[in-house]
């Protein structure tokens, strides 16, 4: 994955515009972070192949970045995404990473399920 | 009977960190060894620093590492069940104990290394235990291997005592470590710690060489 680059983020978002889409939205904390430290939380959700069709979305922020999707019924939202790639199979993958490399949140969108 | 070892486990990387030195020494006394791994690990965190892997291409990465590991390990039989990361206790429990049970029927195992149900942490682990449990509960008596459960929950001992299984390792120490270190994209980071660390001797590490720990599972209420 490269860092995010905004105009070629929005550029491949809009692709995807008025079709039936998949997508895999995720965010974590860790399995293991309240294991780790009684303080914390272990907060992990992930949605793999919702199928969503967004008349409106975009990419904003300076870095780490937002995205948000306006669908017919309601909004699909991600905070915290630093990387992207469009991969082989045209699916777009962003993904949100602290300093370690650790995933932290990702949304990706296809015009195709993601396999189970 | 002939000895034979079985492993379950639900995540890439679980045998190495909890098993690999009593799976090391089996195999340097020719006993046969196999690994019944549920996921791969698909929805693990690590990247890799530089990013090495996204979501969609994690699954591959961390199954040829597997096939790496069970290789450094001297696995004979590796079987990857095709569950996903983090799904294993939404799973129907017979359904799942009826998979362990085939494999455990087929491999026909005097021994049988799994996590301790409620007590290792993560979901899948424990949802991995308690199936294998279920299944093994299934078997008459006289057929049930022994279990040997890996458990590191922080209130373990308050609720199943010390371990009563220790294994001096040492002698297959370097093994293990091989086999920690090719899971690379998940323990890059613990590996540079480890070896920066090196010096300063730090008990954490040397506890994971020196010796690996079981609770055998007893089913005498059942």
């Amino acid at each position: 994955m490269n860092p995010i680059d905004p105009l070629k983020v929005q550029e491949a978002i809009d692709a995807f515009l008025h079709k039936d889409v998949y997508i895999h939205l995720e965010t974590t904390t860790g399995a293991y972070s309240a294991h780790q430290n009684a303080g914390n939380m272990t907060v992990v959700a992930f949605i793999r192949n919702a199928k969503i069709n967004f008349s409106q979305g975009k990419i904003k922020g300076k870095g780490p970045y937002r995205v948000g999707l306006k669908t017919e019924e309601g909004w699909v939202y991600a905070e915290g995404l630093t990387h992207y790639t469009i991969d082989v199979q045209n699916r777009l993958l962003m993904a949100g990473h602290d300093q370690e490399g650790r995933l932290a949140i990702a949304l990706e969108i296809s015009e195709t399920p993601f396999p189970q | 009977m002939n000895e034979r070892l079985l492993v379950i486990l639900p995540h890439p990387d679980d045998e190495s960190f909890g098993a690999a030195g009593l799976i090391a020494l089996k195999r340097k006394a020719n006993v046969p060894v196999t690994y019944a791994c549920c996921t791969l690990g698909e929805m693990g965190r690590n990247m890799g620093n530089p990013l090495v892997a996204n979501r969609e291409t994690l699954k591959n990465i961390r199954k040829k590492e597997l096939e790496k590991v069970a290789e450094i390990l001297g696995i004979n039989d590796l079987r990857m069940l095709g569950y996903r990361d983090k799904t294993l206790e939404f799973e129907d429990e017979e359904k799942l104990a009826d998979h362990f049970e085939q494999i455990i029927r087929d491999v026909k195992p005097t021994l049988l290394v799994t996590f301790y149900p409620g007590f290792a942490v993560h979901p899948d682990h424990d949802a991995c235990g308690e199936a294998v449990i279920r299944a093994v509960k299934r078997m008459k008596k006289d057929e049930r291997p022994v279990v040997y459960c890996m458990a590191f929950s922080n209130d373990r001992f308050e609720h199943i005592g010390e371990p009563d299984v220790e294994i001096d390792i040492k002698e297959v120490a370097d093994i293990k470590f091989q086999a920690i270190k090719a899971h690379r994209s998940q323990t890059f980071w613990m590996i540079k710690k480890m070896e920066q660390e090196l010096d300063s001797a730090n008990p954490q590490w040397q506890q994971w060489f020196d010796k690996e720990v079981f609770w055998t599972y007893s089913f005498q209420e059942s």
